[in-house]
This record gives structure tokens, C-alpha cells and sequence, in this order.
């Protein structure tokens, strides 16, 4: 129970004080009218730091990172009207990716609600679809109790964004009784933790008779702490394991039976890998269609155990024979203790053998063209020259750069240090999240790769890590072009390059010198590693830009509407050809 | 096909706006919507009758239960239930064929609550089959105006 239950205070007092008792310690947000009281509190707070942000969707994505980063729940302030409308591309993209976030926002006085006032907009109205909850607080005396349920909501179950509208009357109210309830029960609101017994022993069956089993990894296995018990079940039955773009880190990369990331870009044994499966194990993830393809011949053969935490993704996008709602944590430990007492026995080496066979076949693999810079090159050196015993954390961008990160960032890492706009992707997200990630680790180093396109939709943050001397690198792979449209113009418009092209781009290396950070320019294959290094090495933030290629494509490439097996590659002039 | 789902929620404002949306999200249309208290002031209870596939349904129930302002959700449609409605036809009656209309709102045991010179309102309460048969019977007349409560239920014993 907080020892300042009891206590009299306004309204801003309680809203601060509450969230100091939510467990809060750093928020990013910009201040605004309607939010000044609330500012005007936290002026006192010596547990909160506030983070003062240069544009309401980067204090979001900044949230987003730090909880990613920490498992720790996000925190937002902003002021009502466009400062609420600047969190809506971030809230959706938490919302997307299943991200605890906790969004407050000012509002005007509950008396013009509704009357167009200045910077009025209807909040809740306008986040109600991509929020997991969201309060319009009326009632001063609901306030502690409000931000408590808050947290909660934002943290539990399968984790989401919160939206609280604070209108400014209600944060000016005086004398109010501040109580922070020392749980929080909601009867209409209980999720699912530990599996259904009977149906984790039809999961045990159905893997101890699979002959082709694998194991299809997504966020969840991360936001639940799943790594350990994932690991287990691979090491009892040697499973193959494919991780999606949100899953990256959940196993160690290095391991035998790890595959990579599957889907529109994944690697083409990942995916013959699912496409041959006669047991797919789906743990924490939602059949997006990035990655099942045309989802009526994904896994054709296969059984689907699908683990997840909410019921409502059983059966949305494919149907699962054996569903289990619940924990992934918990689900996978009570499957591995199934197996222990069964003594069960890995039977899959014929299956392992013919995935080395694919992993030889087709390997992910890229044509270097020797003149100019190799984005993949670039990223393999990266990945190299990080493993140097410092803590790493990479945050990207939306595009090609992205997926050549997921791609090429191969060594192992520990969890929670790859950091990605998956569902929304929201170019823009990288930058702000680094800035958030940099907050929850600061000792680690923070890496952000991006591209031209999605640097420039954020870059005012650039202002941001200067100001709060966060020593952030962001490798920027500058083809001048938005590349992954490009590529889809390129390949399925007639290479009718419809407003894909920057022709009048900054200088980055000069923006950066001007944002108080370190600049740097590459365009010389021979020169790149030393670049990398002396990028690397550089005190405080750094930008290195990495000029590449407008042609260069992201291979393979499972078109939008094809099945996993039918990907384009790459022939080793670098020309595209399409498999048979 | 048109199902119908029985949803206990918070009795508190914007609730319904949450559970609408899901459906109007998907593209599809509410048919018919009722909301009012329940024996406790607290809750309300929403029936809505949607006409959409059974899976789209199915899906829609499971987001609706995901709402934290959702206590319980009920597609009634494959169970044993109860349901009516209540509707309000304003025809066109001039003195000379008034005694024909009363003589079927005896029948289908309908109430008149408004005569003037040249309409009568009727008031009825019954199920979809029993509405659309008086519906029909009265259009001979020439019906100005009908307006419907939306569709009750609940599940019997």
C-alpha cells in the first residue's frame, strides 16, 4: 500500500504521485495548455524523469523502445488536440506489436467536452481502436485507482497500450483524497494464463509422434520470458525453430536447430522448412500474413499447435488442431514437464538432416558487386564487429534496410535486443526507439539502422539524444530511394518508379554535425569496415551513412499472395529470376 | 445469415461505442441494436443482431470478450432463446376503412395508441415472423412510418 494513501492533493498531484506508485521512473512527453498542471506537478517529482521530446510520435515510439527494451511498462505525457493526434501512429504501432504503453494525455475542461474548444480533440474516440483500453477521467477521486488499473491493463495479459485523458479541471481539482489500491481486481477482465492440462497433453502426443515437427516462434515467446522453456523442448526433441521479425533473439542464433525468420523475406530453408512440416508448434504469435504468405497453402501438411494468450487469435488467420490458450512461459514448461515424465526422445533426425540438406541447397546468400557498398556486407560487418563483449541493443527503421537487418544481424544475442516495427511498420519508429532503449540500458551501446526514407520521418529526435547526451549510432543506408516500394515497382509495376525517388535528399553527415552529433560519409567498398570502426569508436552520437545502391533488392522475396515456396531469388549477376 | 449475440457490459459511457466498432471495423452492418440496464445498475445489456458469416461472428465474439468493459458474451442464434420486439406503424386510415385495421390488430392482438383523421399508429410486440406478417397485411393500406426497438433476448430457463 503507498504510505501516501490518505494524503490531500489535487488532482496533477495524484495523477504524478500515482504514477510514481505505478513503479514509473523516466516518461517522455511534451507539455502543452491543457497539460500544464499535470507539468506543473511533476516539477516536484524526484522519482520521475521526464524526457522533453522534440514531437509527440517520438515520445510514443521512445515509450515503445524503452518497453520493449525493459519489459517494463512505456510512459507518455502529452497535451490534448494535435498532441494527442501526434500519439496515434505510435499508440497503433504498440498496439500492433502487442507493446505496454501507458499514454496520458491533457484534455480541456470537462465542461466544453464536445464544444470544439481550442485543442480539443475527441482522444479516446480517436485512439478506440487501437488501444487495449483507454479512460476518459471524469472523476478526480478516480484518478490513483485509474492509473493503477492503467499499468495493469497495459501489462498483463497479452500486453497493449492504455490511454488516459486527463481532462485539466480534473487534474486542478483540490483537496483530493489520493488512494493507490494496493491491487487491482477487474471482474470483467482475466486472462488465461496456464494451459488447459488436457490440451497440452494432446500438444505432448502430437510431438512426440511428429516426424517433421517445427517450432514457429513469435513476440510472445519474448513479452512472456519464454526463451529458457523454448529452449528446453528444442534440446529434448530437437525441433527446428523458425523466429519471426519480433521474435528475433528469443533463441540463441548460434544454435543448431535455429533457422532464422521465415516469411516475405525470410530465408528460403525457413520457409521450405514450414512448407514440408507435418507439426507446426506456433508459441506467441498471430499467422501474420507476412509471414504464412497465401495462408490457404501455408504448411499444407502440417498439424497446428497454436499457443497463444489470446483466445481471440485462435483460429483468426489459420485454423489450429490443437489451440492452448495461455502464458507461453508457462504453456511450453508444462509441455516440458509432460515430456520429462515421459522420457520422451528426439526422433527428427532425418527431418534435421534433410533441413542441413535445404540449408546447403539454398542458402541466404547475396551477389557482390565489388564497386559499390553491399548493404548486406554492411550489416554482416556490423554484426561482426558488435560482438566485441559490449552489451548491443539494434533498433531499425521500416524498409529494405530492415530486413536486411533481420537477415544479416545473425550472431547470437540476448533477448530483447532487436527492436523492430513489425505489424504497423511505422517508418519513423527507429530513431525515437533508440532514444527509448538508450534510456532503459544506458550503459549498453544502442545501434539504430535506417534508412533515408525513415530517418528523415523522425529526425527531429536527432535533438533529443544530443540534448540527454545519449550516445546512440545510427548507421543510416542512404540509397536516396524508398527502397522497398521501389523494389515492388521494380518487380511487379513495370519498373514505373512512381514517386519513390529523392532527388533533393540533406546532407546527413552536416544535419547530423548540426543536431550536435558526429557525421560520417562511406560510399568505397575498400573503406566500409573502417568507417564501421571509427563509427563505432566515436564518443556520443554518431551517424554513419552508408551510401548504397538505388537497385539493390532484398532477396529472397515471397510476393504478396504467393505461397512460401514460390520465391523470387537473386541469380549472381544480382539480376532477380523467378524459382519453378 | 443473421446471428444474434447477447452482451453484458459496464453500464458506463462510450461501452457501446467499443462494441460497435468492432463490428463496423470488419465492414459489416449492425441490423438491429438494443441496449438498457439489467437487474444491476452497473451493467447493460446489448442485444445485437448481425448479419454476417458464422466465423466473422465467432471472431467478432472473441474481440468483444477481450474488451475490458465485457462481462460475457452470447451468441444466442444456435441456443433456445426468447426474443422481441416492439414496433410502431403509423398507417393511413380514413374513417371508411378504420373498422378493417382494428379488426386485424385484434388478431394479431396489437394495440392502437394514436388515431387521427386520417392515420392510426399501432403498437405491436412479437417476434421477426409475427412483425413481418402484420407488416404486410398493413402495407394494403399504406403504411407512413415504422420505427422498431431492435431486437431483445434471452436464453429460456
Amino acid at each position: 500500500m503507498s504510505e501516501r494513501n490518505g494524503m490531500k492533493m489535487t488532482g496533477a498531484q495524484c495523477l504524478i504521485t500515482a504514477l510514481e506508485d505505478a513503479g514509473v521512473t523516466t516518461l517522455f512527453g511534451y507539455p502543452g495548455g491543457q497539460a500544464i498542471d499535470i507539468y506543473d506537478a511533476l516539477y516536484d517529482s524526484k522519482i520521475l524523469h521526464h524526457v522533453l521530446v522534440r514531437h509527440e510520435q517520438g515520445a510514443t515510439h521512445a515509450a515503445d523502445g524503452y518497453a520493449r527494451a525493459t519489459g517494463k511498462v512505456g510512459t507518455v505525457l502529452v497535451t490534448s488536440g494535435p498532441g494527442a493526434t501526434n500519439t496515434v501512429t505510435g499508440i497503433t504501432n504498440a498496439y500492433m506489436d502487442s507493446v505496454p504503453i501507458v499514454v496520458i494525455t491533457g484534455q480541456v475542461p470537462t465542461r466544453v467536452l464536445g464544444s470544439d474548444a481550442f485543442q480539443e480533440c475527441d482522444t479516446t474516440g480517436i485512439t478506440l481502436p487501437v488501444v487495449k483500453h483507454s479512460y476518459l477521467l471524469k472523476d478526480p477521486n478516480e484518478i490513483a485507482r485509474t492509473v493503477a488499473e492503467a499499468y495493469y491493463i497495459a501489462r498483463t495479459g497479452r500486453p497493449g497500450p492504455v490511454v488516459i485523458d486527463v481532462p485539466s479541471d480534473v487534474a486542478q481539482a483540490q483537496d483530493i483524497v489520493y488512494e493507490f489500491p494496493a491491487d487491482v481486481k477487474l471482474a470483467s477482465y482475466k486472462p488465461t494464463y496456464r494451459g488447459n492440462n488436457k490440451q497440452v497433453k494432446q500438444a505432448v502426443r502430437a510431438l512426440m509422434e511428429a516426424g517433421k515437427p517445427v517450432i514457429y516462434a513469435g513476440g510472445g515467446v519474448i513479452s512472456s520470458g519464454a526463451e529458457t522453456e523454448l529452449l528446453k523442448l528444442v534440446e529434448t526433441l530437437h525441433i527446428p525453430v523458425v523466429a519471426t521479425l519480433m521474435a528475433k533473439t528469443c533463441f540463441p542464433a548460434d544454435n543448431p536447430y535455429y533457422l532464422g525468420m521465415p516469411g516475405m523475406h525470410g530465408a528460403r530453408y525457413a520457409n521450405r522448412a514450414l512448407q514440408e512440416s507435418d507439426l507446426i508448434i506456433a508459441v506467441g504469435t498471430r499467422f501474420a500474413n507476412r509471414v504464412t504468405g497465401r495462408v490457404t497453402g501455408f504448411a499444407p501438411h502440417a498439424k497446428i499447435i497454436h499457443i497463444d494468450i489470446d483466445p481471440a487469435e485462435i483460429d483468426k488467420n489459420k485454423h489450429a488442431d490443437i489451440p492452448i490458450v495461455g502464458d507461453a512461459r508457462l504453456v511450453l514448461a508444462a509441455i516440458n514437464e509432460q515430456l520429462a515424465k515421459q522420457d520422451a526422445q528426439p526422433r527428427t533426425a532425418a527431418w534435421i538432416q534433410k533441413i542441413d540438406e535445404l540449408e546447403d541447397e539454398l542458402p541466404l546468400s547475396y551477389a557482390d558487386r565489388g564497386s559499390v557498398i553491399q548493404p548486406e556486407r554492411a550489416i554482416q560487418l556490423l554484426d561482426q564487429l558488435t560482438c566485441d563483449g559490449v552489451d548491443t541493443i539494434f533498433t531499425t527503421d521500416v524498409g529494405q534496410h530492415q530486413m536486411w537487418a533481420s537477415q544479416y544481424l545473425a550472431s547470437p544475442r540476448r533477448p530483447r535486443t532487436f527492436i523492430s516495427s513489425g505489424g504497423a511498420g511505422t517508418m519513423g519508429f527507429g530513431l525515437p526507439a533508440a532514444i527509448g532503449a538508450q534510456f532503459g540500458y544506458p550503459e549498453s551501446r544502442v545501434i539504430c539502422i535506417s534508412g533515408d526514407g525513415s530517418l528523415q520521418m523522425d529526425i527531429q529526435e536527432m535533438a533529443t539524444a544530443y540534448e540527454n547526451s545519449l550516445p546512440i549510432k545510427v548507421l543510416l543506408l542512404n540509397n536516396s530511394v524508398l527502397g522497398m516500394v521501389r523494389q515492388m515497382q521494380d518487380l511487379f509495376h513495370g519498373k514505373r518508379f512512381s514517386q519513390t525517388t529523392f532527388t533533393g535528399n540533406p546532407d546527413f553527415v552536416k544535419l547530423a554535425e548540426a543536431f550536435g552529433w558526429s557525421g560520417a560519409r562511406v560510399e568505397d567498398p575498400a573503406l566500409l569496415e573502417e568507417a564501421l570502426r571509427g563509427w563505432l569508436a566515436t564518443e556520443g552520437p554518431a551517424l554513419l551513412e552508408v551510401v548504397i545502391s538505388p537497385e539493390e533488392n532484398v532477396y529472397p522475396m515471397v510476393p504478396s499472395g504467393a505461397t512460401l515456396d514460390e520465391e523470387l531469388v537473386e541469380d549472381a549477376t544480382g539480376k532477380q529470376e523467378e524459382e519453378e | 445469415m443473421s446471428r444474434t449475440l447477447s452482451i453484458l457490459v459496464d453500464n458506463k459511457p462510450g461501452v457501446l461505442t467499443r462494441v460497435t466498432g468492432l463490428v463496423a471495423r470488419r465492414g459489416y452492418n449492425i441490423e438491429s441494436l438494443a441496449v438498457s440496464i439489467t437487474e444491476d445498475s452497473n451493467r447493460s445489456c446489448v442485444t445485437m443482431v448481425v448479419d454476417a458469416d458464422e466465423d466473422v461472428v465467432h471472431q467478432v465474439t472473441k474481440q468483444l470478450h477481450k474488451l475490458i468493459n465485457v462481462y460475457k458474451v452470447v451468441d444466442l442464434t444456435e441456443s433456445d432463446y426468447v426474443d422481441r420486439e416492439l414496433v410502431l406503424f403509423k398507417v393511413n386510415a380514413d374513417p371508411s376503412r378504420r373498422g378493417e385495421i382494428v379488426e386485424l390488430v385484434n388478431i394479431f392482438r396489437a394495440k392502437i395508441v394514436d388515431v387521427s383523421q386520417t392515420s392510426l399508429t399501432i403498437e405491436m410486440t412479437g417476434t421477426d415472423d409475427k412483425l413481418g406478417a402484420m407488416e404486410r397485411l398493413l402495407r394494403e393500406y399504406g403504411i407512413k412510418e415504422i420505427i422498431r426497438s431492435g431486437k431483445i433476448a434471452i436464453p429460456r430457463g
